[in-house]
């Protein structure tokens, strides 16, 4: 009984605190791309500007929730929760500290992957049904940039499993006891960030929005709350790709002096501001230019440190 | 690869630039003396207004927003009896500024001019008129003018010689 209870609250509490840090996001982000353009981002709505992302609510939900007349209304409606569900289920299996975890399961890592790869269905339906050929073409390349980032980013997560022994995200971090995997993975780690950079559809492969040259690509058509759906699930996945890394490669909850809870929380803010600052300095490559260096570079990278990971650790054991 | 992490690095040192924004209601730019803002007519150091309704403004606005009708008073002043300007069509170019004769017309360092409504946009020569002489201090157009008006006949005015008579023979 208690243990439902607790249960429901960890539930309803990350959901809470998911929700409230996604719509703060939306101010720390353009704050943080702000100051490192010389500019001082949004700071009149309360202190700070902190209250900017209320105003931006309120804005949203007057907005006309509009639906293309030509549209394929019931798959426009389901696509954005497509991608906001998505990226919420991965949270189920993210361990934010002893304790504090909605499922322990023991293909963790491999529910994380294929509920990424569902965002994606979200994307690609969303800008199918606005029958808008920016809104095609960005869905487009979002598949097609699925298809060259998703198989070496499980690829990548592999020298860690290989390492921890485990697809459970909380025996990965336990794992971590004596020295992070970011060091012996460093590899892996590198692969992970691009590939969450992919993931995510943030400034450096952003091709299925492309402003300048998609108008808005996928979500063109969309207005009101099913656009701040996307706009969510996209916070959602920066934090999401930011706590994995936390998760696979630094430690997780694990630090001196303070609570577990505070070190992962910590952790997983700075890789949000690199998620930022990676957006506020890097130019977008060609789809042609992702695509490449998805199949010839990154993919031997992973295979290579899966295969060196594996040497290594069967040397060990022997 | 080592270029790109080297241009995040430098975008991260931004943070410690000073900032280029201006927080506008509470922090004002100073602008130059010559801003090319709102257009005022002054007047001169006795306090009469400078402009003489010749109309060479009203010519020389590419978007015809000044609009005026001259009169002459019973001195033989020429004044505008209205002067209009019509600032939602004015695009500040300072035209007028360059064509009037008598320094009147003049841009000032203002640009605070958003109006709820329309037709507050359209500004009369109660509105324009200031108390002061703007920009170019001490000119007295009537002074230096040759034109003769009650008070200041032919000749009389600042670095003015004496009317020649053109029927004498004598120098």
């Amino acid at each position: 009984m208690s243990e439902t209870v607790i249960h429901l609250v960890t539930i309803f509490g990350v959901l809470a605190a998911l929700l409230t840090l996604a719509a703060g996001l939306i101010w720390a982000e353009r704050r943080l791309l702000a100051l490192w353009q010389e500019r001082l981002g949004p700071n009149r709505v309360g202190p700070m500007g902190l209250l900017q992302p209320l105003a931006d609510i309120i804005k949203i939900f007057l907005k006309e929730d509009w639906v293309p007349p030509l549209a394929d209304k019931p798959v426009f409606v389901i696509a954005p929760a497509v991608v906001i569900v998505a990226a919420l289920m991965s949270f189920a299996v993210v361990p934010f500290a002893p304790g504090i975890e909605i499922a322990d399961m023991n293909i963790g890592l491999l529910f994380f992957l294929a509920m990424s790869s569902m965002a994606v269905y979200g994307v690609a339906l969303g800008g199918w049904s606005s029958n808008n050929k920016y809104s095609l073409l960005g869905s487009m390349r979002a598949v097609g940039q699925m298809v060259s980032y998703e198989v070496f980013m499980g690829l990548a997560l592999m020298g860690v499993v290989v390492q921890a022994g485990s697809f459970s995200l909380r025996d990965i971090v336990e794992a971590q006891d004596g020295l992070w995997f970011c060091v012996p993975q460093f590899v892996g780690f590198a692969v992970f960030v691009i590939a969450g950079l992919a993931e995510t559809r943030r400034i450096p492969f952003d091709l299925p929005e492309a402003d300048n040259e998609l108008v808005a690509g996928y979500h063109t058509e969309y207005s009101g709350m099913k656009f701040a759906m996307f706009f969510m699930g996209e916070y959602v996945g920066i934090t999401l790709i930011s706590a994995l890394i936390v998760a696979l490669f630094f430690g997780g909850w694990k630090g001196p002096l303070l609570p577990p809870l505070v070190w992962f929380i910590l952790k997983t803010l700075a890789f949000i501001g690199l998620f930022i600052l990676v957006r506020a300095a890097m130019p977008r490559p060609r789809y042609d230019q992702l695509t490449a260096l998805g199949w010839k570079l990154m993919l031997p990278l992973a295979l290579a440190n899966l295969v060196v990971t594996g040497a290594v650790v069967l040397a060990w054991e022997r | 690869m080592l270029s790109l992490v080297q241009g995040v690095w430098r975008v991260f040192l931004h943070l410690f630039r000073r900032r280029a924004t201006v927080q506008y209601p509470e922090e004002r730019r100073r602008l130059p003396a010559r801003w090319r803002g709102r257009i005022i007519l002054s007047r001169d150091p006795d306090g009469r207004e400078r402009c003489v309704a010749c109309y060479l403004c009203a010519v020389a606005c590419p978007v015809g927003c000044i609009a005026l009708q001259a009169a002459e008073d019973e001195d033989g002043r020429r004044r505008p009896e209205f002067f209009r300007i019509n600032f939602s069509r004015c695009i500040f170019c300072g035209f007028c500024e360059d064509a009037c004769p008598t320094y009147a017309i003049q841009l000032t360092p203002d640009y605070e001019m958003s109006e709820y409504e329309r037709p507050n946009m359209v500004y009369e020569k109660e509105d324009l008129l200031i108390a002061g002489e703007g920009k170019y201090h001490g000119y007295n157009f009537y002074r230096v003018a040759g034109l003769a008006v009650k008070g200041k006949d032919k000749g009389e005015a600042e670095n003015e010689r004496p009317p020649v008579d053109v029927r004498s023979l004598m120098p």
